[in-house]
């Protein structure tokens, strides 16, 4: 990843109607970046890959590509190539005919576009595939053949619109490698929209968290996951315990009448914030141990840990552990100072408006 | 059969369609098509029975081919041939004005579609006989057109009573059964389907030659065949339009019937299906290369 700005967003307003779907949207994209928007359905991520596509023009704003404005341009005359969500293949046109489709607009020779198609097949396990037609084909093949009708091309900027969608886990964790290397081998950059924040966070350099048209925070996945600028972020981005709490003074906050040390400081005195406690971090302890101290309402195995359900001073904290409490048990909970997250509360009415979306 | 199915467009569907029509439902509803098959015997089989038995039998009801061998006499040999080459253009007017029609119209962004559909077939609310007679009187040599033409003294409009004026009357009659089935392949066409092949880096004319033609050949192959049929058969028109200057090979079974003499009537209404048979089974055969899938 270089410091290049290859594509720049700026100030991308678009409705449909009365919906408005993008907001004065600003987001740069660096060369040989991974960028993943991720957000809940509706909130405008395909909108924001299709306006750099050029299939939906912006009401307001430019799009910028390499410093020049190409909000006016043609999508044949755009360096990106997409994945379409619904994958759009052609179905008058075989699987071959299908990769090949790009090539031969660009006229390169038989020989090329043979070798390129057989590399395509192989890279996204369909060897084989060539003379079969879409529609016999099932639904995580299809949105195969789609990647493989792109990434031929070779474009400076691979647009993706949840691209392993329709894949099971085993042949979507192999689809999330072979992305990933073919990222670092061609350098192209990547635009990938998914619903799937375990994705998002293995594969990207930088995360983008939309709600509604806004955008929530934009950073590397250790800073999105382990320190959400507000609850939207927090409550999207894996489970957590958002909690209503007071902020006594510098790394001192009162959480639900106990007071827990943490490392945050100038929110002021006795300043009403949230705090954000992730289930993997909190510590179950013995009863008089526990800074709080509550009981175990429920019990789920999860495979890797167990989940669990304390009550404790009204408020049923969700914790993971990788130790069995019975149900019944009467429990201390403990967080480490760093584990603990405050956050402001919501001040403007964007943001009021995502609180109460929760 | 088969000029039922023409009716019966196919498009591209959506991969998620597949598994529609589960024998269970299917099962349930098998008696809903009893009427539909009461119909088809009774006014198509049977009257397809009674027009072969009349086509191959002679008066003292004895096997004879003579009622087909008819269609060899030079005045019905080229009242075919007259009927084939009108029906021929007549096909390929309403192509070449459908088409681009169809396309303009998928493309508005008018809010309902069955506004435009009801604009198209509105004309057909309207008796078509009464439609032809109407044409008759605008193209007369005293007729509107050229009391308008004379008034700003224009060369008058001689084309009544020629083939050209059953061509103009085939068109107008027919043009509809064009627009509709390319209209309707064009719409269902998604949007991203052509969105992916700007992407891949065709012009607007690539695309168009590469994705929207073939895919909405199953309408043109549907538009044609239902222009195609009825203006290959249609004695109605040539009287009203062309005198009886112009006799196609409908008006000659029109005749045949109207003296009564239903052997020689059914034999060339039976030479006539026979070619319409062979150019839908050409027009299949197209469909096929370009679909991948049969139409029939
Ligand atoms: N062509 C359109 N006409 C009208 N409304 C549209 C159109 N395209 C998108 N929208 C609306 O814009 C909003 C954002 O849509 P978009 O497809 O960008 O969402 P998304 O984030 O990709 O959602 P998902 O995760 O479900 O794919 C939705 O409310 C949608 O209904
Ligand atoms: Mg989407």
């Amino acid at each position: 990843m270089t410091d290049n700005k290859l594509i720049n967003l700026v100030n991308i307003t678009k409705s449909f109607g009365d919906n408005i779907v993008l907001d004065d949207l600003n987001l740069y994209i660096r060369e040989n970046e991974f960028v993943t928007l991720l957000g809940p359905s509706g909130c405008g991520k395909t909108t924001t890959l299709r306006i750099i596509g050029g299939f939906e023009n912006p009401d307001k704003g430019q799009v910028i590509f390499e410093g020049k404005d190409i909000t006016k341009t043609a999508p044949n005359e755009r360096q990106v190539n997409t994945v379409f969500q619904k994958y759009a293949l052609f179905n008058h046109l075989t699987v071959a005919e299908n990769i090949a489709f790009g090539l031969k607009i660009k006229k390169k020779s038989k020989e090329y576009i043979k070798d390129k198609i057989k590399y395509a097949l192989k890279l996204v396990n369909l060897d084989g595939f060539e003379n079969r037609m879409p529609d016999s084909l099932s639904g995580g093949q299809q949105q195969r053949i789609a990647i493989a009708r792109a990434i031929v091309n070779e474009p400076k900027v691979l647009l993706l619109d949840e691209p392993l969608g329709a894949l099971d886990l085993k042949l979507r964790q192999d689809m999330q490698y072979e992305l990933i290397r073919l990222k670092n081998e061609l350098g192209i950059t990547f635009v990938y929209v998914t619903h799937d924040q375990e994705e998002a966070l293995t594969m990207s350099d930088t995360i983008v968290v939309m709600n509604q048209g806004y955008i929530q925070q934009i950073g590397t996945p250790e800073d999105i996951y382990n320190e959400p600028q507000n609850a939207f972020v927090a409550d999207f981005i894996g489970e957590s315990n958002i909690i209503p709490s007071i902020m006594v003074e510098d790394r001192l906050v009162n959480i639900l009448g106990a007071n827990f040390a943490c490392v945050d400081a100038g929110f002021g005195h006795n300043k009403p914030v949230d705090v954000v406690i992730r289930p993997e971090d909190i510590d179950l302890v013995k009863p008089e141990e526990g800074i709080i101290k509550g009981m175990v309402t429920s019990l789920l195995f999860k495979g890797v840990h167990y989940e669990m359900e304390v009550q404790a001073h009204g408020y049923d904290w969700l914790v993971h552990s990788t130790d069995l409490v019975p149900v019944g048990s009467e429990v201390g909970i403990r967080v480490d100072p760093f584990n603990i997250q405050i956050m402001n509360k919501p001040e403007s009415e964007d943001e009021e408006a995502v609180e109460l979306e929760i | 059969m088969k000029i039922r199915n023409a009716l019966n467009v196919k498009t591209p569907k959506p991969p998620s369609q597949k598994n529609e029509g589960s024998s269970l439902g299917i099962r349930n509803v098998k008696w809903l098509s009893f009427p539909y098959i009461l119909w088809m015997v009774g006014f198509i089989i049977i009257p397809l029975i009674v027009i072969l038995y009349y086509g191959l039998t002679t008066d003292d009801k004895s096997f004879t081919l003579d009622n087909i061998g008819a269609i060899l006499h030079p005045i019905n040999l080229k009242a075919l041939r007259i009927a084939l080459e009108q029906s021929l253009i007549s096909t390929l007017i309403c192509l070449l004005l459908a088409y681009p029609l169809a396309m303009i119209l998928s493309k508005s962004k008018m809010k309902s579609n069955s506004f435009i559909v009801m604009i198209i077939i509105l004309p057909m609310w309207m008796n078509f006989l009464l439609r032809t007679i109407a044409w008759q009187n605008l193209l007369e040599r005293t007729g509107i057109i050229n009391i308008v033409l004379k008034f700003f003294g224009l060369p008058i409009l001689n084309i009544i009573n020629t083939p050209k004026a059953i061509i103009l009357g085939m068109v107008y009659n027919f043009l509809p059964f064009m627009v509709l089935p390319i209209y309707n392949v064009l719409i269902k066409i998604d949007k991203d389907i052509i969105n992916a092949a700007r992407d891949l880096g065709a012009n607007s004319v690539q695309t168009f030659l590469k994705i929207i033609l073939p895919l909405s050949l199953p309408g043109v192959v549907s538009g044609i065949t239902m222009v195609f049929v009825p203006s290959l058969t249609t004695f109605v028109i040539s009287n009203i339009l062309g005198g009886s200057k112009i006799v196609l090979i409908g008006n000659v079974i029109e005749q045949q019937f109207r003296i009564g003499n239903w052997h020689i009537g059914s034999g060339l209404s039976l030479v006539l299906m026979i070619f319409i048979l062979i150019s839908m089974a050409v027009l299949s055969k197209y469909d096929k290369e370009s679909e991948g899938s049969g139409l029939w």
